[in-house]
This record gives C-alpha cells, structure tokens and sequence, in this order.
C-alpha cells in the first residue's frame, strides 16, 4: 500500500532540508578557516620562525618571545585562576548552603562571566598596572586573565563534582571519614577528568585573549626574553594583532604563520581536553 | 578499637578540617569580591568624567577626544548596530543548527559536528578579525559595491560567526534535555517529527533556548579583537539601514584603541572609564535579564510538580 | 544486657515532618534486633539516628535520648566520626566506592589515620572472612570492587563495615537487591556475626524478619506498636495492628 506523501510531510522534509543547509553554512566555513589559515600559513614555519626572534622590524625571523610569552601568561592564569576556581567550585557543590548568600554568589559568578574582555583589561591597568605598581607585566597580565577565567573553571568544575553519585559521600561519611577527607580522597579524583577539561578549555580561552593584555603585559617588539613575573612580554594574539595593522609591508606569509602558531597553540589545548573528557567518561566507575 | 570511650572531639585534626574548610569557603565567596572590586574600581575612575566633561557634550554625536569632543552615541549606535546585526545571524543559524543536531542529526554526524562548533567557539577573536580583515572584508567590497568592506556589516558577520557557537551549544544542551516522553507523545498522536520540533520540543526548552540567544548577544556586545580590525573604526553614529555599510565603531573598539595612548588620569582616561562602566552594566542587565527567565521558568516548573 | 537504650526519641525535620514520635525501647548485646514495619515507618531515619548521619539531612530537631553504653549519642558534642566507626552501617543498595576491593576495605582505617601495611592487610582478611567471602575474592583484591556481582558488592559493603571493628552493626534493607542465594548467605552471616557484634537489621520482608529476629520492633508512621522476642512476635502478636501488618492485611 502507497501512500502519497502529504502537505506535512512535504514540509517536513523542506524544513529538514533547510535545517540541514543552516548547519552546513555554519560548519563549513569553520573548516574552511582552519584549512585555510593551514594552507596559507604552512610555508612560514621552520625552526628559525619557531625559535628565532624577530628581525627587520619583525618583517623577518621569528616569533619565538611571542610563543614563550603566550606560554608564561597561560601559566600564570593556571596558576592563580586553579586554586581559586576549584576551591571555589568546592565550596558551591559541597558546602554552600541553600541561601541567600549563595544565591548572590552565584549572580556574581554569571557577572563576571559575562564583562567584556576589553572591560577586564581596563581594571586590569587601573589595579594591577598602575594602583599596585606592578607595571605592564606577566603578573599584571596573568592576574587580570585569571579573574576572566575563573567564572569558567568554577562553573565546569561544579559541574564535574556534583555528577559524582551522593551514594559515595554518603558511604564514605558512614566510614568516619570527614567532609574533606571524602572530598579529597573519593570526590576530587572522581571528579578529576571534567575538572581537567573545565581548566583546559579555560586555559585555551585565556591563552587566545587579546583586550585583557593590550593594557596589562603586551609588549609590541622585546629585543629579548622575559626572565621575571615583573617583566613585560610580547604574546601570540598580540603579535598578530600588530604584525596584521600596525606593520606595513609586512609579509603574508609571516602574519599566516604567526596565526597557524596561535591556532595550533589553541587548538591542540581542545583537542587534549576533547580526549580527556571522552577517555573518562569510557573508564568511569558508576 | 573496641570499647572505646568517645571522647570530644579530638582537637589537632578538627583543627586542620577547620582551617581547610575556612579556606574553601573563602574561595567560594571570592566571586563577589572581585565583582565588587571591579566595579569599584570603574566607578572611581569614571566619575571625574561626569564631573569634567558637560552631560551634552557626552551626549552629542560627535567623538573626537583630541578636540575634547566626547559624544559617545556613535559608539554606542555603533556597537547596536552590530549587535542587532549579529543577533539576526547567530539566531536563526544558532538555533537551527542547535535544532539540526539536537534532533535531526543522526547520532554519528552530531558527534562529529559538534566538537567541530566547539573549535569555532575556541578560536581567538584575533584570528576571525584577522581572517575578516584580509578576505571577508575585501569581497564585501567587490559584491556590494561599496567604498570599502569594513563595515558594520562585516562585524555583524563576523560577530554572528563567534556567538553562533554560544548559542548552539547552550541551546542543544536544552534540547537534550526534554524528555522523550514529550516527543513520544506528541508523535504518537501523529505529528509529524517537524510539528513536534516547533510546536512541543522547542517550547519546551524556551527558557534554555531564550538564554542562550542571550549569551550569544552578551558575547556579541562585548567583543573587541574582531570588530576593531574588520569595522573601519569610524566614530560616526549610524542612523539607519544603509550605514550598515559604513564604517562604524563600537564601544569595546574605542576603549582597545584609545587607551594605550592616553594619559594616566586625564579627561580622556576618565571618559575611556566610563564607557567601560556602560558595557559593564549593559552586560549586568542582559545577564540578570537571562538568569529572571531562567528562574521564573524554574519557578513555574516547581509549581507544576508540587 | 542493653547495648543501646532510646528514650523518648522525636525526630523533626525542616518541613515540620516528624518520621519518629516518641519512641522508646532497648536493644540488647549480641543479638538481632529486627525493626519492621511499612514503607515511611520511620525505621530509615531511626537506623541514621544512631551513627548521626541523620546530621547530614535538613534534620531540625533531635528530642529525647539515646545511650550507648551509657553514652548520649545525641549530645552536640559527641565526636561523629569516632561514632562511626563504633556503628557501622550497610545500606540498601550495595554502594561500593570506585576504589580496588582492597582500598574499599582499608577505607575506614585510612581515613582513621592507621598506615601500618600489615595491619591493614590483616584487616582485610578478617573482615572478608566473616563476610563470607574471602575465599571468592581473595586472588583479585585489586581489581576494582564495581567488577564484583550486587551480592559480593553487598558483601564488601558489610566487610568493609567489619574492617573497623565495630560494635554495632545497622544494616538497613541489605539483601533488597539481591537474589536469594546471597540473601542466604548474608543472613547467615548475620547469625555468625552477632556472637561479635550487636546487629540492627531492617528487613525487606516480613519473611526476613521471621528468620533472623531474636527481637523484633514494629513501627509503624514513626510509632513504636510492639516489641517482643523474634518467635512470639511472629507466631502470636499481641496488637491487632501488628498481626494485620504480618498477615498482609495492608503494606
């Protein structure tokens, strides 16, 4: 038995269709981006644009103290934004009560997710850079980008805590174990593999920013490396913001390089969480 | 251990539970802290524009901080323009693809096609800019025949490509979670799988759905990189539909621009400031704004079930 | 001799529910104690009541006394944790934390602070023994406890209880999941344990409670209505709620 297709269905299959076409038209350009970016770029790297540092107004050379900059900043956000992030999330997913308090801390958290990076750089300058004397440096520039960072880190970790079953911590206080002690030794490293990726991903955010360290740490042109906290830096998203606007002349093959470098920087920082996170969730004991 | 008196609890370990916990609690409140702080600090250092620079002149549409003109209704009209210009792309095509992979994508292709939107979503802005800059902007110029492709509508362009990700991801995730039951039941009284879509599944998910176009236009509001390299910069308030083809500027791009150049506590700083403490209340509101559809729909869920 | 005396005990939570209204009775040394009754009865909550875990529920006000060989439990400032390990408890669903056997075993001593490797695998035999299943698992203490069937899970539940040395064990609806060879064989373990150990057991059936009883308790909406030895209390209840509960009049 046949039967014709009716007008619902027939606008069905065209809605399907234009769905389908709106997905496409998002995700291709995405691959195309990186394709190109790979294509055009490829010819610029060599182990002197690597490793080198820049020269002829940087037109030449390399992009080393760029990649070493981008390197110093994003640990430096590690290492502020982590502690601070997870304790935080801690608090939210195992002590906080079901209050007012909390209720506020949480509309703090959705506010400072949501301050335009730019906004981040200017306190950054007025705090960091100038009302605490730390000058344009990798400290200013790593405190301002772990403030930026943490609403995300905070977020994904509660997020990573709280899926692991109450059953555990129930199980664990019957033992006589004290609330931190169950958190330490059953819930934190239950919760470990999505901690991880929420701190990447984080990471790989913070690593690509360019408004929050315009002010605070970047550096247009280093004749050599940072070798304190207190010393400015160039940075990989900077450096392409310059090369690209403020350098005439400047060779296309170098301005491609310098964002193959920074795509590759960024790109594998997912690409890692993406495995952490799925590698878990195949091993998880619940 | 056996028979053992218990005895009050034992001091050194309760101690140390004590002092940890303090420090967790601490770091859960340091949230409000920085919130304060930031705020603060913003107020402090816009205030004197009020004081130093007359409300017309901040009100006038004309900025040119060198001739102490301080009209910020370009930059803000700039940064509106782009926003709505954005939002008209990253909805439709936001919410469709999260719709397409939600519910329509077999399982295979929406695991590969989502991490693929996530990559877009981790792209530095400075490379999108980069990328507008270098092709986008100069195609527009040919296609459109226009004076020049930095445009506003490169920015919504572009912009549009950088909350797309936003909103897909949140929206799927409210997708997701509508229960099948809902779906089952209304394709049980023969729907067909599109009417479900429009008329159960995304009604269902309208708050999830609502935020996350919200976050996506929070996103698009407070974006720097992109639109200082692909918008042309111009300070010049856009009045209608045809200046989306002229250069603008927005708000974020002034104070990325201006302020490495500008010098520690002049009238300029001060208005720079101020600027800065408008993107930070206009992004207060649109996020209270996500979190009050979010809670009344919470609160009317609750009042169902109980 | 009585190991745990409760007087008067009111339990009231936020909500202004009261699971358990004024109860009071006696829980003799080394036997099992079974306390049934319908779902909602209050025995849950009164099983939480003795090791304080109830301290971890929005739980406002905890009237009355419980004594533990002449030890309030419900002074504020008793020492919880060393509690727990006095009280052991098995729940309903066998919980084994995502840990190998053995770290599931030398959790509680861990956490108490005991590091002596010896100790801990002597521990580790023991309890597994009087759990009944150390021979199964001896070979494999290292593998992770989730690979382990519900009713060795169950065992490990009851063993890692016994690692502490406790003197009281609860044991609320250990058998509810599991099948009834593993039901035999916890039960039968129960008998051997409380030689040892005070047992607190809340049944899954009032069939369960008839084999294992030596004192029976029924509550029934957070009031006590009986309390008798395990052969009179099934054989010739007094109350005529008892007896319509045991002849499933109602459920």
């Amino acid at each position: 038995m046949t039967m014709k297709l009716s007008a619902r269905q027939h606008k069905q299959r065209l809605g399907f269709s234009l769905l389908t076409l709106m997905t496409f038209l998002t995700v291709i350009p995405i691959i195309g981006v990186v394709i190109y970016i790979v294509y055009l770029g490829f010819p610029a790297i060599n182990l002197e644009f690597l490793t080198g540092f820049p020269r002829e107004g940087m037109r030449e050379g390399g992009i080393l103290p760029a990649i070493i900059g981008t390197f110093y900043l994003t640990l430096g956000t590690a290492i502020f934004a982590v502690p601070l992030g997870i304790g935080s999330a801690i608090y939210l997913s195992e002590y906080a009560p079901d209050n007012r308090a909390t209720q506020l801390i949480r509309i703090a958290i959705i506010n400072l997710a949501g301050i335009p990076s730019v906004v981040y750089g200017l306190f950054g300058l007025g705090l960091f850079v100038l009302f605490l004397g730390f000058g344009t440096s990798i400290l200013a520039g790593s405190l301002t980008l772990s403030i930026m960072t943490l609403p995300v880190i905070i977020s994904t970790t509660e997020e990573a805590l709280r899926a692991v079953p109450q059953a555990f911590r129930t199980v664990s206080m019957s033992l006589g174990a004290t609330k931190w002690q169950t958190i330490r030794k059953i819930v934190l490293p239950q919760a470990l593999p999505g901690i991880l990726t929420g701190v990447i991903l984080g990471l790989e955010r913070a690593a690509g920013e360019t408004a929050p360290i315009l002010f605070t740490v970047a550096a247009f042109f280093l004749p050599s490396l940072p070798n304190s906290p207190l010393d400015a830096t160039m940075a990989l998203p900077y450096h392409l913001y310059v090369i690209s606007t403020q350098v005439p002349g400047m060779p296309i093959k170098i301005q491609y390089g310098t964002a193959l470098v920074l795509l590759v920087f960024v790109l594998s920082m997912n690409l890692i969480a993406t495995t952490i996170r799925s590698r878990a969730r195949a091993k998880r004991q619940w | 251990m056996k028979s053992k008196q218990i005895t009050r609890k034992e001091t050194v370990s309760s101690i140390r539970e004590f002092l940890i916990t303090a420090l967790i609690k601490a770091a859960g409140y340091s949230a409000i802290l920085f919130v304060g702080m930031i705020f603060l600090f913003l107020l402090l250092e816009s205030f004197p524009a009020l004081r130093e620079v007359e409300l017309s002149n901040l009100l006038s549409s004309r900025w040119y901080p060198i001739e102490d003109y301080y009209g910020v209704l370009p930059l803000i009209g700039g940064t509106l323009i782009i926003t709505i210009g954005a939002t008209l792309i990253a909805l439709p095509f936001g919410v469709g693809t999260a719709i397409y992979l939600s519910e329509i994508a077999p399982r295979w292709l929406r695991e590969t096609l989502k991490p693929l939107v996530e990559v877009l979503g981790g792209l530095p802005s400075v490379v999108l800019g980069f990328l507008g800059m270098l092709i986008l902007s100069p195609y527009l110029r040919i296609w459109l025949d226009i004076p020049t492709g930095l445009s506003a509508f490169a920015g919504a362009i572009l912009l549009g490509g950088i909350a797309i990700p936003t909103v897909v991801t949140v929206a799927e995730d409210a997708l997701d979670a509508v229960p099948k039951s809902y779906r089952d039941a209304s394709l049980a009284i023969g729907a067909t799988e599109w009417q479900t879509i429009w008329r159960v599944t995304l009604p269902a998910a309208r708050s999830g759905v609502l935020t996350a176009v919200m976050l996506g236009i929070g996103r698009a509001i407070g974006e720097t990189m992109t639109v200082m390299m692909v918008t042309g910069n111009a300070p010049i308030l856009p009045t209608g539909l045809k200046d989306l083809f002229s250069p603008v500027r927005t708000m974020t791009a002034t104070i990325a621009a201006e302020m490495g150049e500008v010098a520690n506590s002049s009238t300029h700083y001060h208005v720079l400031f101020l600027i800065g403490i408008i993107l930070f209340l206009i992004s207060l509101a649109v996020n209270v704004a996500a979190s009050a559809v979010v809670f009344r729909q919470k609160k009317s869920q609750e009042r169902i079930l109980s | 001799m009585n190991k745990i005396s409760i007087r008067n005990l009111t339990l009231t939570y936020s909500d202004g529910v009261q699971p358990l209204r004024d109860i009071s009775f006696d829980i003799p040394a080394n036997q099992i104690s079974v306390i049934f009754g319908p779902a909602g009865g209050g025995k849950s909550s009164f099983l939480r009541s003795l090791n304080r875990l109830n301290d971890l529920t929005d739980l406002t006000h905890q009237k009355g006394s419980i004594l533990l060989d002449d030890q309030e439990l419900l002074d504020p400032g008793l020492d919880v944790i060393q509690l727990r390990r006095r009280v052991g408890m098995v729940f309903a669903r066998p919980v084994v934390l995502p840990l190998s056997i053995r770290k599931n075993l030398t959790y509680g001593l861990e956490v108490a602070g005991e590091t002596n490797k010896d100790r801990l695998q002597e521990a580790v035999e023991s309890s597994l023994k009087k759990a009944a299943l150390w021979d199964e698992v001896k070979d494999r203490l290292d593998d992770p406890a989730i690979a382990l069937s519900g009713g060795q899970q169950q065992r490990v539940c009851l063993a890692r209880v016994l690692a502490l040395e406790p003197e009281v064990v609860l044991l609320d609806e250990p058998t509810s999941g599991l099948d009834p060879i593993s039901t035999g064989k916890v039960e039968e373990s129960l008998q051997d344990l409380k030689k040892e150990y005070t047992i607190i057991l809340v049944p899954h059936s009032v069939q369960q409670a008839a084999r294992t009883a030596d004192q029976a308790i029924f509550l029934l909406q957070g009031e006590v209505i009986e309390v008798s030895s395990g052969d009179l209390m099934f054989t010739n209840p007094q109350e005529q709620r008892t007896q319509d509960y045991i002849q499933g009049r109602f459920g």
